[in-house]
């Protein structure tokens, strides 16, 4: 039966988020959509490189879905469930197909097909791209087609609103959210038979990354303090390629790479010529020497990693410094603009040269978490996949409340391939969002007639918060403890991680922690106060921060982008797992348990790129059943 | 990853006209920043969020201002810099400093002030509803690919697809003006960028469905005849669309579609 009065809300309005809104306004339930900016604005607009589908010319040359479902599971080392990675990537060329209908103007061959590039952890060209901002592109795309459905008034947004919380009743079901305008600042609670948490990631836990400014990580944060899971905590991913500024670290795509782009540092240390007056032969191109076979375009924990090794263990760095060249001048200047403007203007505005003429440097920047709201799903019986349409879809442990795109955990394991989070996200939104459908409407009692006093208490939570914070008479300036948090987490939980280092940061939380505790807001007025809002994100910061470090610390091994250098192979005996937090709310810190990965399709196997393997064939039964 | 640039003894004078909030009265606020290498007027707002305290020694509030991405591609931050409307993010101190070294940051004036330098741009969004700024699908069921494109076609969509709704160009407009009562969006000029967009919608094959819709919406008033030719909207298109080229193309297909119109009845 077909229950009129569901509501769904879903919190974030990047990529998983308009997804999410459109597939379920379509399914005929009404959507309240809240974000912290116009949903154009969202984080997903920095997505500049790609988004990742088996095609036909792939597929004739000996590509597939299974190959690329494979790629996803090798590259994230093996900690990704498998059924989730291989129904995302069997439904990655129904997702192009369906931008593509949307208007999305990726690059077109001669002919008038979509083009293809190169991207990391691929020896095929798979990756379809809208110059060098796809994600640009592709959000847009999706921010018309929720306009679309607010014009038909299914899709209701509450732009410049902050979730403050999940409302979860006495049974744990959530039932709710208490947000807040950013403008009144007026705190309301908001009843909602389920709740999509599409809220990105939490760069900002590390001051400077690549991420926006609104990626604090707070409204996952704010989940976990109410009793969600998180998950893999101590897996960030750490972007090769990035150009550093005063304010944030810009990034400088994979493409660039996929594209011709070669990776290299002057063979001799502290070799001061114009990069363009060394010969060749005194070049070192670490990659290429390293990894033949797919060279500049390894994964990115890879590449980071020799990177920071050639840089900073061998003093190879330009300048003696920490960059290396990223160098595109061999490159026809026309191809350059047409395949790679966006981000070749985007160097030309903040370094002030051009990519075509000097090669550029650049060095490692925060950029990804793989790590999120813990979630599950139903397999499909023989593992191959999910089950379409179940209610738990990427649900969290709280029922009701779900997460999707970057702020769910699933399908990067311990590293994110280049191209596969545009994808993730949209198949989150599209695929789960009929679950969430569903679930709404096999549910027996309805949100809007609920009793208002879980409503009212939530909201009071929340109004009591906001007391505490403009009240308190401390001496503590919430940027300044924003800031050590960032250039601690950067010093100790990056590119290697070790347990001294690990140790001190956690003594460095344990004092920020305890200085949080005595603010003092140069802003208590109540309009527009974004002073107030960046407080309480450092709150949730140093919360999630915790679970980064103790994942960290408990995890003996080094596995995709977690390396340390006192336990520097990965160990599947003990670690292959997820590691999954819980918030202990007496003393607002982490624990944290292990639960199994499913990896009943792909046996795992050494990860190492110096080698290649023969592409991947589907067998006819899954590993699990012979075993 | 990088360590904190090293600042150097020099400072900035940044200048700022602030608003508590609508209708309340503008002051203007200076504040000296240390110089780092590579500031920009976002490091530098973030600077003052963190010592909020004037020239003059008075402890004040943080600036409120909207930023996003902060590599120019959400639109968020935009703001008027030393009398010219532009992103902040891409503001580079070093680039725009000059014997005075002082800076002033005001709010666009072409939308309601929320507080500080951030504004209400719910305006601009409407606008891009009132065009119909959408490819009308089937829905998301998978059915298949889109229509094949021509390179240059696609070339000449890409550059109109670049427009992040940030507002230069309606700032700039002389023919856009301040308008608070939302009863009134529909029948004021409509702005360079969603003339822009319909013609971006106009070009795609599924698109253009919906053409002669987008067309009659801006023969109407507030559409493509209030634009008066100034020709300043292209000149501060923080992504260089041929916004005047859009305006231009709709006119004439508004000319085309009215002399239809006059034949058939």
């Amino acid at each position: 039966m077909q229950h009129n009065n569901r509501r769904v809300i879903v919190v974030g309005g990047g990529l998983a988020g308009l997804a999410a809104s459109v597939r379920i306004a379509e399914s005929g339930v009404p959507v309240d959509l809240f974000s912290l900016v116009p949903v154009k604005r969202s984080h997903s607009v920095c997505a500049q490189g790609g988004i990742n589908a088996c095609n036909e010319v792939a597929r004739q040359q000996g590509y597939s879905e299974y190959e690329h479902f494979d790629e996803t599971v090798y590259g994230g080392d093996f900690l990704a469930h498998q059924p989730p990675v291989y129904e995302m990537t069997h439904w990655a060329p129904k997702i192009i197909d369906l931008l593509d209908r949307m208007g999305v103007p990726f690059n077109r061959t001669s002919e008038g097909r979509r083009d293809l590039r190169l991207f990391g952890g691929s020896l095929f060209k798979r990756t379809h791209f809208a110059g060098a901002t796809t994600g640009q592109q592709l959000l847009y795309a999706l921010d018309e087609q929720t306009r679309r459905w607010e014009h038909e008034k299914r899709v209701v947004k509450y732009e410049h609103w902050e979730f403050l919380r999940p409302i979860v009743d006495d049974g744990g079901r959530c039932i709710g959210i208490v947000a807040q305008d950013l403008r009144s600042m007026q705190i309301r609670a908001f009843r909602a038979d389920a709740v999509v948490m599409a809220t990105g990631g939490c760069g900002l836990v590390y001051g400077k990354s690549t991420n926006s400014v609104i990626c604090t990580g707070a409204a996952a944060s704010r989940c976990y303090r109410e009793g969600a899971f998180y998950a893999n905590a101590e897996f960030v991913q750490v972007h090769p390629t990035a150009i550093p500024g005063a304010d944030k670290l810009r990034l400088m795509s994979e493409s660039a790479r996929g594209e011709g782009g070669r990776v290299w540092v002057p063979r001799t240390a502290g070799d001061t010529r114009d990069p363009r007056q060394i010969p060749t032969e005194e070049r070192y191109y670490f990659l290429e020497e390293k990894y033949p076979a797919y060279g500049n375009i390894v994964p990115r924990d890879i590449a980071t990693r020799e990177i920071f090794d050639v840089c900073v263990n061998q003093g190879l760095g330009v300048g003696g410094g920490n960059q290396v060249y990223l160098d595109l001048t061999h490159l026809d200047r026309e191809y350059l603009e047409r395949k790679l403007g966006g981000i070749v203007e985007i160097y030309r505005k903040f370094v002030g040269e051009d990519p075509a003429e000097v090669p550029m440097r650049i060095f490692p920047g925060v950029h990804y978490s793989m790590g999120g709201l813990w979630t599950t799903y139903t397999p499909a019986s023989d593992l191959r996949g999910m089950e379409p349409g179940a209610p738990n879809s990427m649900m969290t442990n709280i029922e009701g409340l779900y997460a999707f795109g970057e702020v769910n955990y699933q399908y990067h394991g311990a590293n994110r391939l280049g191209a596969n989070a545009l994808l993730s996200c949209i198949f989150d939104g599209l695929f789960c969002g009929v679950g969430v459908a569903n679930y709404v409407q096999g549910l027996d009692e309805s949100a809007a007639s609920r009793d208002a006093s879980a409503y009212e208490s939530a909201k009071q939570a929340e109004e009591a918060i906001v007391d505490r914070l403009v009240k308190a008479d401390g001496t503590e300036n919430p940027y300044l403890i924003g800031r050590e948090l960032g250039d601690e987490m950067t010093a100790a939980c990056t590119v290697v991680k070790s347990e001294p280092r690990l140790l001190q940061a956690r003594e460095k939380l344990s004092e920020l922690r305890d200085r949080y505790g005595r603010l003092r807001l140069s802003d208590t007025g109540l309009w527009t106060n974004q002073n107030l809002s960046y407080a309480r994100a450092v709150g949730d910061m140093l919360r999630i921060a915790d679970a980064m470090i103790e994942g960290s610390l408990l995890r003996k091994e080094s596995r995709g982008s977690h390396y340390r250098t006192d336990f520097p192979t990965r160990h599947d005996g003990d670690f292959l797992k997820t590691s999954v937090a819980r918030l202990d709310p007496a003393t607002d810190r982490c624990s944290i348990a292990y639960e199994d990965v499913e990896v009943g399709l792909v046996v795992p196997r050494e990860r190492n790129y110096a080698k290649t393997h023969a592409p991947a064939k589907e067998e006819a039964t899954p590993a699990v059943a012979a075993s | 990853m990088v360590a904190p640039n090293a600042a150097d003894a020099r400072t900035v004078r940044i200048r700022i006209k602030r608003q508590d909030g609508p209708g309340q009265p503008a002051r203007w606020e200076d504040f000296d920043v240390p110089y780092q290498t590579g500031a920009n007027i976002i490091s530098c707002l973030q600077w003052i969020a963190a010592h909020p305290r004037t020239v003059d020694g008075r402890d004040t509030t943080p600036v409120v201002y909207d930023s996003g991405c902060l590599e120019e591609v959400c639109g968020a931050c935009t703001m008027v810099i030393n009398g010219g409307v532009r992103q902040s993010c891409t503001a580079l101190i070093e680039n725009i400093i000059d014997d005075t070294n002082t800076i002033t940051l005001e709010p666009m004036s072409s939308f309601p002030v929320v507080r500080d330098l951030a504004v209400d741009r719910a305006r601009l969004f409407a606008a891009l509803e009132r065009v119909r700024a959408w490819v009308p699908i089937d829905g998301t069921y998978d059915l298949g690919a889109g229509p094949m494109e021509s390179p240059r076609n696609q070339l000449t969509r890409y550059q109109l697809s670049q427009c992040m709704s940030c507002g230069c160009c309606m700032e700039a407009c002389p023919q856009f003006n301040l308008e608070e009562d939302e009863a009134a969006w529909d029948s004021s000029f409509v702005g360079p960028h969603a003339i822009s967009q319909a013609r971006y919608f106009n070009l795609h094959e599924t698109g253009a469905i919906l053409a002669d819709d987008r067309i009659d919406l801006l023969s109407a008033v507030g559409g493509v005849s209030d634009c008066g030719n100034a020709q300043n909207c292209v000149k501060v298109c923080p992504k260089e669309i041929p916004l005047t080229e859009s305006i231009a193309a709709i006119g004439r297909a508004v000319t085309v579609r009215s002399i239809k119109r006059f034949f058939t009845g």
